[in-house]
């Protein structure tokens, strides 16, 4: 028996599952290689050479190269890998958390000083069967 | 004999070192915060524990993708602070407790819990912000850690149901060990938050208050929440909480409240602080 994905119907969530693990492995650990400061150096010195040495996808280059946050969570990312190119940045989650929901960085603030993002309208993806109810 | 006398829930967002590290912990935003968490270091203070099971999970630090254990259990004398891409955070190093740390280990493999060991790894903020709120900025630690990682970054963690039970079997492998010490176990990260994604900044305070009045009354009822219920009404970083279940099974049947502090937001996170007894 697999694990059940009847969490697919939570808006904008990407769970790192086996799905995503398959294909994101490469990208999360050169991630994972920036923990090492020489290696922060060098990526910061060379992005598109560093990357090279990991067989990365070419959509995930790409995303990085952008700093597409939600856009390597799309291609495999995990957060808590991608989060050490934002910390290479000098950018905080709170940054990056604005970033992927297209929030202006005071907006974002904003929301979590009032409480955070509300669960109301924020369960289920909109016209999931849930949701209809 | 070695006894459990104190059970710590406790939010570990790097957030909350780094403001303590870089001394903004007296500033508007995070003042509210460390008063909150006062009454706990006194607490802990005088239970004056001799070691700390600490249950946590590592950020892509001491582990990565590429070897991922659902239980470890860290043996070795000391554990050094991680560099988590921004340098190691300027806290004491921790002192393991490794006699006893084997001794776990080999109560639990026999307890039909397969855990990995770990003679080497470094620390990160899981582990050490929760020491920092609940001991402060001090020179040393005051206690012996033993670091228990749970996966929680690559789906699926452990149940929340298994999580209780090993919980409940390092009790017992605890009350076996010879020696008189006193321990408390720390069940860290939660409470509800959402890191990633468009949903990031979800936060649900009715589930929290549910959870923290459950891990009081009726953990039972807890461990029937499965992850998907986790990841919706609590965010996808929520399913944490299944730490706190660990810890909660390690404490017995009935507990008695010592404190409890919940607060919205601690960076993007609604941080909660339980402090409990058995009774």
């Amino acid at each position: 028996m697999g694990a059940p994905r009847d969490y697919e119907d939570i808006p904008g969530t990407y769970v790192y599952d086996a799905e995503r693990g398959r294909v994101g492995y490469h990208l999360n650990m050169f991630c994972m290689s920036l923990n090492d400061p020489e290696n922060r150096k060098a990526f910061k010195a060379n992005e598109s050479a560093y990357l090279d040495r990991f067989p990365l996808t070419p959509e995930q280059k790409q995303a990085v190269l952008e700093r597409d946050w939600l856009g390597m969570l799309k291609v495999g990312g995990n957060i808590y890998y991608t989060i050490k190119i934002a910390f290479c940045d000098g950018l905080t989650f709170q940054d990056v958390a604005g970033m992927m929901c297209s929030m202006p960085k005071e907006e974002y603030a904003k929301m979590m000083m009032a409480g955070g993002r509300n669960p109301e309208g924020n369960l289920y993806k909109a016209g999931s069967s849930e949701e209809q109810k | 004999m070695a006894r459990i006398v104190g059970g710590i829930a406790c939010s570990h967002v790097p957030a909350i070192g780094a403001a303590l590290d870089k001394g903004n912990s007296g500033n508007e935003y995070w003042k509210p915060y460390f008063e909150g968490t006062i009454p706990a270091r006194e607490w802990l203070a005088k239970l004056k524990p001799d070691v700390a099971i600490l249950i946590y999970n590592d950020h892509a630090n001491a582990l990565s993708l590429q070897l991922i254990p659902t239980f470890l259990l860290g043996t070795a004398a000391e554990f050094p602070v991680a560099d988590e891409g921004f340098g190691p955070r300027p806290v004491p190093k921790v002192y393991g407790h490794p006699k006893l740390a084997w001794h776990l280990t080999e109560s639990l493999i026999l307890d039909e819990f397969d855990m990995t060991i770990a003679n080497e790894m470094p620390v990160d903020h899981g582990l050490t912000v929760p020491l920092s709120v609940t001991c402060g900025q001090v020179a040393q630690w005051p206690f012996k850690v033993i670091p228990l990682c749970v996966n929680v970054i690559q789906y699926p963690p452990p149940t929340g149901v298994r999580c209780f039970k090993l919980g409940q079997a390092i009790r017992r492998a605890v009350e076996e060990y010879p020696e008189d010490l006193r321990v408390v176990v720390y069940g860290t990260g939660g409470m509800s938050h959402q890191l990633q994604g468009e949903r990031a900044g979800f936060v649900n305070q009715e589930f929290d208050q549910d959870f923290l009045n459950g891990m009081v009354n009726d953990p039972e009822k807890l461990t029937k929440i499965s992850h998907t219920q986790y990841m919706r009404e609590s965010g996808s970083e929520g399913i944490e909480m299944v730490m706190w279940l660990a810890m909660r099974g390690a404490l017995g049947p009935k507990v008695r409240e010592a404190y409890r502090f919940y607060r919205v937001p601690t960076s993007n996170t609604a941080s909660g602080l339980l402090c409990m007894e058995p009774a």
